[in-house]
């Protein structure tokens, strides 16, 4: 645990991937998977005498994100290089903004513990990703995969405003989720669309100045960001502690060891030497264009809890993580156009869903089945062809093998004995092993009733229908 | 502004370039007397002048998001001087 | 008659009377390459038979009537920093000495598109860095007038090509006068169109916000004639401006009454060769005759162009060749074992040493500590510039100015020292910072007979006023017909 005479203090540089159809620079697609070098051209690969021309999809997206955040949007802004060799970025400049994001002096608001807490964001910019550099398994060396290179992002950086990896945790969720709501983004961490960069720093409490940094690249997992600060955190106290210095430097988390290491050779100071990009033109934005994009801005999750707190009934508690993350709560809705009982739908995603989700580590967004697969599964049991216990077996058959939920239950044999005649028969047979829990049920045990429709249960492994069941016990313990 | 020898090695290594004994001399030599020149940058009158960036003023020019595919994608890995798979070779690097 | 004589205006008209074909044009041009390209050395990849294939078959489509365009089968020179598919573009530098461009520049899709037909890439300063094409990895181009001078640069090659009558025209490029230099140390007429006017892409480049494309011509209708075919907005080209298409050779009126000149009198100073400077008075002279108002005036920025050009050509030009590391084209050392050894030896074995020059200035000057004092201060210069020729444009149509200093110098005499060379690029640049288009023609020759030339400059965009300029003067001086005699001619010297 961290010393509690310490301070965390954390500020996050979030990369997305801007989810248009094609790249930032030129008219390559943008597409993920394909083929090594096969979505690129002169611009994208770097071709002597190709030059830059910039989607005007990525200024809007990225205008977007900034209203979204409550951010300035940046009226004359324009673009800049920064320059650095590395195998995967092939004009050795990335095309960035410098001195005049798109974006400026926004805040979101996260929740710590019930209370509200508002996490600074310095300015969002639109840049372009690098390529992919390969381990070569089949030889040596490293091959270089263009595909990436140039698909746009946004870096969305924060201010230093978050003072526990729980805070990051959450600031990135919310993050994650706003760019999920205005559809900028489609955020998916294990594609890599969305990472970030972590600073961190340590000071003792009350002190006014921030400690040295360390900056952690790349991380794209929850869970890998927060092992990685409070290592980090940890690291920095004891070197403190200890007499020494921290040094500001780049680290590598290792997932595997659980700790972090020194990337870059201290010799190579970095200096990019940013200056304006001579092949594009500035950037102007207009009112009018600013507030078309306000105006059209999807609804935010803010909205929707409300929605669903006035419209649904739903709790404060099952709104808010519905509306958490934005494939979450548009399974939701749709399921429930389809099957219209909201109660249903909500508890199935928080408890059943939610449950497999973090079984697996996985998020909302790799959730395999449709909401029609979800939508039939609830109505098969609203109908009664197949009791919640086998429901929750449709479901986790649902995360392995996904198709239609009654095609599953049939090829199971998971279909409810709703039969008369069927159930009558167990019922009796169970009556007939069991004399003495008839005697005791006319002695006044209700609890033999449970007992009989248990066993009820097992001799049809759960297929029978138990309101059948119940009430066929009692009319026959009645005679 | 005096350039260091120090100074003229971090700009080649910056620049990806080695520069050999014997050129070090020359090339800071070359240096010094341009920079001593373009120095009369300073002396201009441009206090209150915005700082052009290029030729023209113009702004706004972008492209729609449309995918067009290049039509010779064979052509852009023929000049490689080494390739796999497709992919361009180059020595190990670790991440 | 000779062909080869001929400008491409009075190839068209016999083309168009059935005196002459198709195929006797490049025919007769491959054979003066064969002639004289072994003294001048223009070019860098001939593509000779390729030319006379196509001249057949042009020539036939003409015939039966498929092809119309005006320029079909009219062949032309390209400098090799302009990407040619299928073709090597080697920007005269190791580092690209074998590479192929997997697309078309703009420009050559507009060159295709007439069906005209690329006679061969032509020699230039390596990556367009220089003044001579002493720069050059390949060899030295010779100026034809005097094979022991330099043709000028960075596209010499262009130039000399088209003064030596081994291409009927060229495409240059111009970042701080690469192709009016050239033009005016061999005798030819050289245009830097208004930035944006011609589209960079495909250029290779070396200093983004600078760089320009333009012809270099026999005489200045031909110049208009192919400003028609390169010109015209490219979505390609960000920089490259939208605007309605002017047809160039409509505005030569030969007539330049009322035209008013401004003579800055900074151009006309100290550096300034005595012939070159008595041969520019002749000519102003003439306009006086012409009916132009002339008028000396004071435009003093001419040393601070001159620094600012060199911290923002370097600044950007270190940038740009930042992409060649090696990895997808271009020279690759063979002597690496990593991935730092693998950037730093092939880039240091690839390019020559004004490039690795050029180079380190431009990292230099954006190198943290030295951005505000250098590149900053560059560009506010750069709207100073701006301002003072938009106060010159205010009065005068067109500037008039020497285009260099001196005339073309002979081959070795200036390569040592880096400043000196420079300097002499003092007429030009000012141009390319303020994004203006010029022109230089010939005006005379000086006591050597070495041809001395005269820039017009004019406001942005305005072509068609420096064109006009020029073409009345070409009209009375008729400098071709007069240095075409036997004792001048380019043929003359070999």
């Amino acid at each position: 645990m961290l010393r509690e005479d310490y301070e965390i203090v954390i500020g996050l540089e979030v990369h997305a991937e801007l989810s248009t159809k094609t790249k930032i620079f030129c008219s390559c697609p943008t597409e993920f998977g394909a083929a090594p070098n096969t979505h690129t051209c002169p611009v994208c690969m770097a071709m002597p005498g190709a030059l830059p021309v910039l989607n005007e999809k990525v200024v809007e997206y990225a205008v977007k994100a900034g209203l979204a955040t409550n951010c300035s949007i940046t009226k004359e802004s324009k673009n800049d290089r920064k320059n650095y060799f590395y195998p995967d970025l092939p004009k050795s400049y990335q095309i960035s903004q410098f001195d005049k994001p798109l974006c400026t002096n926004g805040s979101i608001d996260i929740e710590e513990e019930g209370k509200a807490k508002t996490i600074g964001i310095t300015r969002i910019h639109i840049e372009e990703d690098a390529g992919k550099l390969n381990h070569n398994e089949f030889g040596s060396g490293s091959l270089v995969d263009l595909n990436r290179a140039g698909v746009p992002l946004i870096e969305i950086v924060s201010e230093p405003d978050m003072r526990s990896s729980k805070d990051a945790e959450n600031y990135l969720r919310k993050i994650k989720s706003i760019l999920e709501y205005i559809e900028v983004s489609d955020c998916k961490m294990q594609e890599g669309s969305l990472r970030a960069d972590v600073n961190v720093s340590v000071r003792k409490k009350g002190a006014k100045e921030f400690g040295t940094r360390t900056e952690m690249k790349n991380m794209n997992s929850f869970r890998s960001i927060v092992r990685a600060i409070d290592y980090e955190a940890e690291r920095q106290i004891e070197v403190i502690e200890n007499g020494g210095k921290i040094e500001q430097e780049t680290l590598r988390w290792d997932d595997v060891s659980g700790k972090t290491f020194s990337m870059r050779d201290k010799e190579d100071a970095q200096d990019y030497r940013y200056f304006p990009e001579p092949d594009l033109v500035a950037i102007r934005l207009s009112d009018e264009y600013i507030e078309n994009i306000r105006k059209n801005l999807p609804e935010l999750p803010e909205s929707r809890k409300k929605r669903y707190l006035e419209e649904y009934k739903l709790t404060e508690k099952e709104s808010k993580m519905l509306t958490a993350s934005k494939y979450m709560s548009n399974l939701f809705e749709e399921s429930l156009k389809i099957c219209g009982n909201a109660k249903a739908v909500a508890n199935w995603l928080l408890s059943d869903v939610s449950r497999i989700l973090n079984e697996k580590e996985i998020e909302p967004d790799q959730i395999p089945f449709t909401a029609e697969q979800l939508a039939k599964m609830i109505m098969l049991i609203e109908k009664g062809t197949i009791s919640s216990a086998i429901g929750k077996k449709v479901l986790e058959e649902l995360f392995e093998n996904p198709k239609d939920p009654e095609k599953i239950i049939e090829e199971k044999g998971w279909i409810q004995i709703s039969d008369e005649g069927a159930i009558k028969e167990v019922v009796m047979k169970i009556l007939g092993n069991n004399p003495q829990s008839i005697a005791d049920f006319k002695a006044g045990k209700d609890r033999a009733l449970g007992f009989l429709v248990g066993q009820a249960m097992k001799e049809t492994k759960g297929k029978a229908n138990p309101k059948m069941l119940n009430d066929m016990f009692l009319e026959e313990l009645k005679k | 502004m005096q350039v260091s020898r120090e100074e003229i090695l971090h700009i080649a290594k910056l620049a990806n370039l080695n520069l050999k004994e014997e050129e070090i001399d020359t090339y800071l030599l070359h240096l010094q007397d341009i920079l001593n020149f373009a120095n009369i940058v300073s002396n201009a009158p441009v206090d209150d002048l915005n700082e052009s960036i290029g030729a023209n003023d113009t702004y706004n020019v972008f492209r729609k998001d449309e995918v067009k595919v290049f039509e010779d994608n064979e052509a852009l890995l023929q000049n490689a001087p080494e390739k796999e798979r497709n992919m361009f070779k180059i020595p190990k690097v670790i991440q | 008659m000779n062909i080869t004589e001929l400008t491409v205006h009075e190839l068209q008209e016999k083309l168009q009377s059935k005196e002459i074909t198709i195929e006797q044009i490049t025919k007769a041009y491959v054979e003066n390459i064969e002639k004289y390209e072994k003294d001048v050395q223009a070019f860098i990849t001939p593509l000779k038979e390729n030319a006379l294939k196509q001249a057949e078959e042009i020539k036939k489509k003409v015939e039966n009537g498929e092809i119309t365009n005006p320029l079909a089968g009219i062949p032309i020179g390209i400098k090799d920093n302009i990407c040619t598919k299928g073709i090597k573009t080697t920007c005269a530098s190791k580092m690209l000495e074998n590479f192929v461009a997997p697309y078309n520049a703009t420009v050559m899709e507009k060159i295709y598109g007439e069906n005209m037909i690329n006679l061969g890439k032509l020699n230039m300063d390596e990556f367009a860095m220089g003044a001579s094409t002493e720069y050059s990895y390949f060899q030295t181009t010779r100026n034809p007038w005097n094979l022991n001078t330099v043709p000028g640069g960075s596209s010499g090659g262009s130039a000399a090509a088209v003064a030596a009558n081994m291409v009927p025209w060229a495409l240059g490029s111009d970042t701080g006068g690469s192709i009016r230099q050239p033009a005016s140390f061999c005798g030819v007429v050289g245009l830097k169109p208004t930035y944006g006017l011609v589209s960079r892409y495909g250029l290779v480049a070396f200093a983004s916000s600078l760089d320009q494309i333009g012809p270099i011509t026999k005489d200045v209708k031909d110049a208009a004639i192919l400003l028609n075919v390169i010109a015209g907005h490219d979505e390609k080209d960000t920089t490259s401006v939208n605007k309605e298409k002017v047809d160039y050779t409509k505005v030569l009126k030969n007539d330049v009454k009322g035209l008013k000149i401004g003579i800055p009198k900074e151009y006309f100073g100290e550096g300034i060769n005595s012939e070159v400077k008595q041969s520019l008075e002749k000519a102003i002279n003439i306009y006086k005759e012409l009916g132009a108002t002339v008028e000396e005036f004071s435009l003093n920025i001419a040393d601070y162009a001159l620094a600012t050009y060199y911290i923002i050509a370097c600044a950007e030009a270190s940038s740009n060749l930042g992409r060649f590391d090696g990895i997808r084209y271009g020279y690759r050392t063979a002597n690496y074992s990593d991935l730092k050894e693998l950037f730093r030896n092939s880039r240091s074995e690839g390019f020559g040493a004004e490039v690795k020059r050029r180079i380190i200035l431009g990292t230099y000057v954006l190198s943290s500590g030295y951005y505000d004092a250098y590149y900053k201060k560059a560009q506010q210069v750069r709207t100073l510039v701006k301002k003072e020729f938009d106060k010159a444009f205010e009065k005068y149509d067109v500037l008039l100015t020497p285009t260099s200093p001196t005339v073309a110098f002979e081959i070795g005499t200036r390569s040592n020292n880096p400043l000196e060379m420079y300097l002499a690029d003092i007429c030009t640049v000012s141009v390319n910072i303020a994004g203006l288009p010029g022109i230089s023609i010939p005006c005379g020759v000086d006591s050597k007979g070495m041809p001395i030339g005269m820039q017009l400059i004019g406001n942005k965009f305005a072509e068609e006023t420096i064109l006009n300029a020029a073409y009345t003067y070409e009209q009375k001086c008729r400098f071709r017909d007069v240095f075409k005699s036997d004792n001048v001619s380019p043929k003359g010297h070999m």
